[in-house]
């Protein structure tokens, strides 16, 4: 049984639709990627798990389920519960997730006092061993560091320290190394996964980086225009992309063999769609290569192609072709 | 390599201590601390009593034995103006920081809420503002009686609206921050989002902005003292002695304007404290 359910997910503002009818599922100590361009709607799905929206967003879901409990129906309280010891989350900029006059290990210490009940004592000194659990160095003299005097590296693994101190049994990571350079990138991402390994815990990355989703990820869902337009495996997405909009964003990304070669890689041509625009049909129409008549009235439902391979592009130009040969 | 480690860890660290640290906050603190020091040890200081009168030497220019000069009824300013000081910082620091933990607080549920409560909280303290401070609170005398219970009363029942504006308008900026979508991740209560995540944070403009509200008020209590409103004679408060001192301004300078630059002194002081602060907290920003 999957441990995260989410069917039929819509994310409105007002009368505009961020997420439509999104789908995700995550298997316990499952790694699933979440790719998109921005305003994808991948950030807004990914809060919608806790029920964290911004401001005069709203959403309804014919499912949305953690554990087997709709998290729709879950009161203030167990909502409260939920986010403080089962599902922990952390945010793109670790620059301001900190909270800027208190120092970290103080907050770190709040969150076991607080979501765990411990006493000061017992929860700093676990505050100090989960500092050390992170990579952070001289981990008792961190503790008495404010959030500036750290790394952006640092404070992201400060982050991550908070939202594991309850050993949750998911792991929401909303562009964890976005604002981070390429080598704490790679830390982070390492730690990550052995987090996952060491406390069998589900993982749901969000990312627009295919190189970030395809290191650590199991299974990948492919957003765009506020859609999910595919999901597999990640072998499966390298290898056999269905949809349009997959394999085109797979051939933008650079890669060490295309470097010299006269070839230039292949942008997608036009923007992704504003939030206000109406598009009959596949969302991605306008800009895909392989766009026909029949494409403005086609639902973007989500169809099984293989086991474990859904694609929400009835054309399917590649049936059995290989992205690289 | 070890030593340029060390040298790289200490740099920021001084900086940003010099960031408030600056040299008109440390003049400011200087003139503050010795003020509050004066009036704490009033009675080891002083040479005289408050109300000790020298019936030999009624209007005495300031001499050895009476720094600062007799009034007319021959007591000694300088006691007198200590023991104002006294009265005056008590007071004022009382209707100064009572109010402000209460509007800091209301003000961060009126922006982190929305809504009708903010609408209910922001209208009150509209109307708090919009009505003239300085008639409320001589209407407050008027209903109470002349003497230090209506500033006592009449100040704080306006001060803290200030406060919530100003923290009301910090918050709209603060709650759209990370780090409270991030309490609020790590499954904490709404109460303690605000209470020990945003207030801390609000209180840095608060605390500045204090330094200015607590002059406007020493000026408003000697002022009131000044009018007959305040401290009634024959108590020793700034505003009294000044007023007493004011038919001898030509003959007598010392009564009235001695003790009016110690008022002078420690707006100063106060002001410069709050200037160097809000100049640090800038530069700390940039």
């Amino acid at each position: 049984m999957s441990l995260l359910r989410i069917d039929g997910l819509h994310v409105e503002f007002g009368p505009l639709v961020a997420v439509h009818d999104a789908g995700l599922e995550v298997g316990p100590g499952e790694f699933v990627g979440l790719i998109g361009e921005s305003g994808s709607g991948k950030t807004l799905t990914c809060r919608s798990i806790l029920r964290l929206l911004p401001r005069g967003a709203s959403m309804s879901a014919r499912e949305i389920s953690f554990d087997g409990r709709d998290v729709q129906a879950m009161s203030g309280a167990e909502l409260r519960a939920l986010r403080a010891r089962e599902i922990g989350m952390i945010f793109q900029d670790p620059f301001s997730t900190l909270n800027p006059v208190f120092r970290v290990g103080e907050q770190l210490a709040e969150t076991l006092r607080v979501n765990l009940g411990m006493k000061k004592a017992a929860a700093r000194a676990e505050a100090i061993e989960l500092l050390g659990h992170v990579g952070i160095p001289d981990p008792p003299r961190r503790f008495l560091s404010y959030p500036h005097e750290l790394s952006g590296g640092m404070r992201q693994r400060v982050m991550i320290a908070m939202a594991m101190a309850a050993k949750p049994r998911m792991l929401i990571a909303d562009e964890p190394t976005t604002a981070l350079d390429v080598t704490t990138q790679e830390q982070i991402l390492e730690l990550l996964l052995r987090l996952r390994r060491e406390h069998d815990m589900a993982v749901v990355l969000v990312s627009h980086d295919f190189g970030v989703i395809a290191q650590v990820c199991d299974r990948v869902a492919v957003m765009y225009g506020g859609f999910v337009v595919e999901s597999a495996t990640v072998e499966t997405i390298y290898q056999r992309p269905e949809h349009p909009y997959t394999r085109a964003l797979l051939e933008s990304v650079p890669s060490l063999e295309s470097a010299g070669r006269r070839a230039r890689r292949q942008a997608i041509e036009g923007q992704p769609p504003e939030l206000s625009e109406q598009v009959a049909g596949c969302v991605f129409r306008p800009r895909c290569r392989f766009a026909r008549d029949s494409c403005g009235e086609v639902s973007m439902a989500l169809e099984e192609v293989a086991p474990a391979h859904a694609c929400a592009c009835p054309v399917r130009p590649f049936a059995r072709t290989a992205v690289r040969t | 390599m070890s030593v340029a480690t060390v040298e790289l860890k200490a740099a920021p660290r001084t900086r940003a201590r010099r960031d408030w640290l600056s040299t008109p906050v440390l003049i400011g603190a200087v003139i503050v601390a010795l003020l509050a020091l004066a009036a704490l040890l009033a009675p080891l200081i002083a040479p005289y009593k408050p109300n000790d009168v020298d019936f030999l030497n009624p209007v005495a220019p300031p001499s050895w034995a009476h720094p600062m000069g007799t009034d007319d009824a021959g007591r000694d300013v300088f006691s007198r103006s200590l023991y104002g000081l006294r009265l005056d910082l008590a007071i004022v620091l009382l209707v100064t920081y009572v109010p402000l933990p209460i509007g800091v607080l209301l003000g961060a549920i009126s922006g982190s809420f929305g809504g009708k409560t903010d609408a209910m909280i922001s209208r009150v303290a509209d109307v708090m503002l919009a009505f003239p401070f300085f008639v409320l609170v001589i209407a407050i005398i008027a209903i109470v009686g002349p003497g230090l219970k209506g500033v006592l009363i009449g100040v704080p029942l306006a001060g803290w609206a200030l406060y919530t504006r100003l923290s009301r308008s910090e918050m709209l900026v603060l709650r759209e921050q990370p780090f409270m979508l991030a309490t609020t991740a790590l499954g904490y209560t709404r109460a303690r989002s605000i209470l020990r995540h945003a207030v801390p944070n609000l209180m840095r403009t608060a605390l500045i902005y204090s330094t200015l509200d607590m002059v406007v008020n020493l000026l408003l209590l000697a002022s009131l003292s000044y009018l007959g409103l305040g401290k009634q004679p024959p108590g020793a408060e700034l505003g009294t002695i000044i007023a007493g001192g004011q038919p001898y301004l030509l003959s007598a300078w010392w009564i009235s304007t001695l003790p009016g630059l110690i008022l002078v002194l420690f707006g100063v002081g106060v002001g410069l404290i709050g200037d160097g602060l809000s100049d640090g907290r800038l530069r700390g920003r940039s």
